[in-house]
Formats: C-alpha cells, sequence, structure tokens
C-alpha cells in the first residue's frame, strides 16, 4: 500500500501525463519530498521557501492540509491526497 | 408575517430539525433554509446589503450600471434588487451555469456577459475585471472583496441562528466567496465558546481548474481562514448523494451545494458520536432544487447524474 496523489491537468506535464501517483513519507512534506525524486520539479511547483504555495490547495481524505498542520501533517498508507489550483465560488 | 414590501421580508429563514438524517441522541443536524428568501436564495442577504452600502456611499446614484462577476445566485438577487432600485445590472457568467440561472437573470432584466467555462468563476472575475476598468462609471460590488458580504452574515444569519438555538455546537455551509462563512463564523466565535465553523468547498471536474498555470489560482479577499475549524472538499458524487438523501429522508429539495454542505455536517456529526460529545450542527441550504433541474441532478442513477455534472458549476 501506498498513498495516492491526484494530480491537477496543470502538473501533469511533471508526472508524465499521470492524474495519479504514488509515494510513501510520515508527513505531507516527506511525501512530496519523495514524489519528487521520481518528478523531479514537482515539489516546486507546491512548495515555496513559506510553505505550501499560495494558490495550491491540498486535501488529505478530502480535508484541507492548512487545517491538519500544513507540511507536518502526517499521512500514512491508504491516503489519499489531493493537490488542486484555488479557484473562485459564488 | 406582514411585511411594506419584498424585500423587507429577507431573512428571518427558518432553523428545522433533521430528525431522520440526525444521528440522533445528543447529536443533531438543523438545516437553516435560505432558500425561503425573496430570489431563493441565501445570496440575496450579501446583494442587498452590498447595494445599500454603496448607496449611503453614494457610488450607486440613480440610472447606474452595476456590474457583477457571478456563478448565478449572487446576479439573481442583485438583479432583482437592481430592478426595484432602478439600476442597470450587467453579470459576468460563467458559460458552464444552469440554463435557469440564465432564464432568472433575463427575467430580472439583467444582461449577460459570459465569460469561456475553463477556469470557472476565476474567468469570470478576470472578465469583469477588465470591463470595470474599461468603464469606469460601472460600479462592481465585487462579492470576493466586499465587506459588506460578510456583514450581512455577521449582523442577520448569525444572530438569526443563535437566537434560534443557543446550544449551536457547529456551523457548516458551502464555501464560494466566503462571506457566510466570515460573517456568520466572526459573529458565532465571539458569543458561542469552542464553536466550530466548517467550510464545504465545491470539487468540480477538472475542466473547471484548467488554469494556464497556478498564479492564476483566485482567493477571496474576504477569506481569513482563522475564522474556519477546518475545511472540506466535497465533489459531485457526494454532494449529489446528500442532495437525494436530503429530499428522500426529510422532504427537503435543495440545490447541489446543499448537499455539499450536508455531507460536511454529516462528517462533523459522526466524528461527534465517536466523541461521545453532544453536538447541534447548522448547516446551510444555501438554494432550492429548482434552478438545477435541468442538469439532471434528480433523476437516473448516481453515476448518471455524476456525469451530466461533469465541467458545470453546481455550486
Amino acid at each position: 500500500m501506498a498513498i495516492e496523489v491526484r494530480i491537477p491537468t496543470i502538473l501533469r506535464n511533471l508526472t508524465d501525463g499521470q492524474k495519479a501517483v504514488e509515494g510513501k513519507g510520515g508527513t505531507l512534506d516527506e511525501l512530496f519530498g519523495d514524489l519528487d525524486a521520481r518528478h523531479p520539479g514537482l515539489r516546486d511547483r507546491l512548495v515555496d521557501d513559506k510553505g505550501l504555495r499560495k494558490f495550491v490547495n491540498v486535501y488529505l481524505n478530502d480535508e484541507d492540509v492548512r487545517f491538519l498542520g500544513g507540511l507536518t501533517a502526517e499521512v500514512s498508507d491508504g491516503d489519499s491526497v489531493t493537490i488542486l489550483p484555488a479557484v473562485a465560488g459564488g | 408575517m406582514r411585511f411594506d414590501s419584498l424585500l423587507d421580508s429577507l431573512g428571518r429563514t427558518p432553523l428545522v430539525g433533521l430528525p431522520r438524517l440526525s444521528p440522533g441522541g445528543d447529536v443533531r443536524l438543523w438545516a437553516k433554509l435560505e432558500d425561503r428568501n425573496p430570489t431563493g436564495s441565501v445570496k440575496d442577504r450579501p446583494a442587498f446589503y452590498m447595494i445599500e452600502k454603496a448607496e449611503k456611499d453614494g457610488l450607486l446614484t440613480p440610472g447606474c450600471t452595476i456590474l457583477e462577476p457571478t456563478s448565478g445566485n449572487t446576479g439573481i438577487s442583485l438583479a432583482m434588487v437592481a430592478k426595484l432600485r432602478g439600476y442597470r445590472m450587467v453579470c459576468v457568467m460563467p458559460e458552464n451555469t444552469s440554463a435557469e440561472r440564465r432564464q432568472l437573470l433575463e427575467m430580472w432584466g439583467a444582461e449577460i456577459i459570459s465569460s469561456p467555462a475553463a477556469g470557472g468563476s476565476n474567468e469570470a472575475v478576470r472578465v469583469a475585471k477588465r470591463l470595470a476598468a474599461e468603464n469606469p462609471s460601472w460600479v462592481m460590488l465585487y462579492q470576493y472583496g466586499n465587506e459588506a458580504n460578510a456583514l450581512a452574515h455577521y449582523e442577520t444569519t448569525g444572530p438569526e441562528i443563535l437566537a434560534d438555538l443557543p446550544t449551536v455546537t457547529h456551523f457548516v455551509a458551502g464555501l464560494g466567496t466566503t462571506g457566510t462563512l466570515m460573517g456568520v463564523g466572526r459573529y458565532l466565535r465571539e458569543q458561542v465558546p469552542d464553536v466550530k465553523i466548517v467550510a464545504a468547498e465545491p470539487r468540480y471536474g477538472e475542466l473547471v481548474y484548467g488554469l494556464r498555470n497556478i498564479d492564476e489560482g483566485f482567493i477571496p479577499e474576504l477569506y481569513d481562514d482563522s475564522v474556519l475549524t477546518t475545511r472540506f472538499s466535497v465533489g459531485s458524487k457526494d454532494a449529489l448523494r446528500r442532495t437525494r438523501e436530503l429530499l428522500e429522508q426529510e422532504g427537503i429539495f435543495a440545490g447541489i451545494s446543499t448537499g455539499g454542505a450536508l455531507h460536511a455536517a454529516l462528517g462533523m456529526a459522526r466524528k461527534a458520536v465517536a466523541a461521545g460529545e453532544r453536538a447541534d450542527i447548522v448547516f446551510v441550504v444555501a438554494d432550492g432544487g429548482w434552478k438545477y433541474l435541468s442538469t439532471g441532478a434528480y433523476g437516473g442513477t448516481l453515476e448518471e447524474a455524476e456525469a451530466r455534472l461533469e465541467g458545470q458549476l453546481w455550486a
């Protein structure tokens, strides 16, 4: 088992067009590091020196990780992570 | 109840219990029926507040043109008030919204400028900002950054909920402009220790997230994440399933975004039951289902309905 990570259209040039990739790690930060080893450049599109980039939303099992500790949020096998750009509603 | 005019009847909507969908015992769900507003949605509150404020500030004078980017409900509310007050109304709306929204806008005399489906409301905001720059005499109330939007909920929706349910522990609503959650959230946090404020954000099909780059993302200026306890992303399948459950089990015919809020509310209810805590969970019925009949949300299997909604803005 691994952690499934859903990739938005806009970042699929970094995952050979794959809609979802798998990775491992104990925290979101470790997971992104693991993904970056196979998909170089991915981490940089999600994270800057202040943490998650402003217009990037990451959901762990449908919950916004900014309310779960951000990059330090704990993840484990079987979890599902969804990455989406921030969009307007209303 | 008697009112001097339709606008005077705004707000004071019913809060109804959900005896069948509530887990029971000490954990109860309550629906705030915002479809019982003059044009049938929660947006009547911010629309009225934003127009009143702009009139008070001297921005809006008779004969003015109002411009607004909207996926529908705010535009419909503004168009109704604009009609009564003698303003011209121009809406910028993504083309992937339901036919009924378009019909209602036209019925109240609004002019519609379509923005591309890809990028969803982000594109509508961009087009509206461009039009505002090209037409300096037009007044863009701009629901995403207008404090009167959140203030409407701080001064009306929040106090109504607390008056009807002093034991409220959770407030759950859809996240769009963020006005409902910011306004009600701030009010309840001041009044109710440890109240939980929970956002249910719609998760659409890929088309809507088809931006050219991530820096084209958009966060409403009103948004302050310190007001929220947490935020859930709810996909169209879960939203549709809950919309149908609300109809079948409680008789409430609501729009699809309400299903999203109910889904998050039920998640919080499950947590409260597991923790052995009491909970009175209020969620917002943002509008009725009427405007979504043409989307096929209520007929056929869930999978069929989900497929029909792909790429549509349903909140």
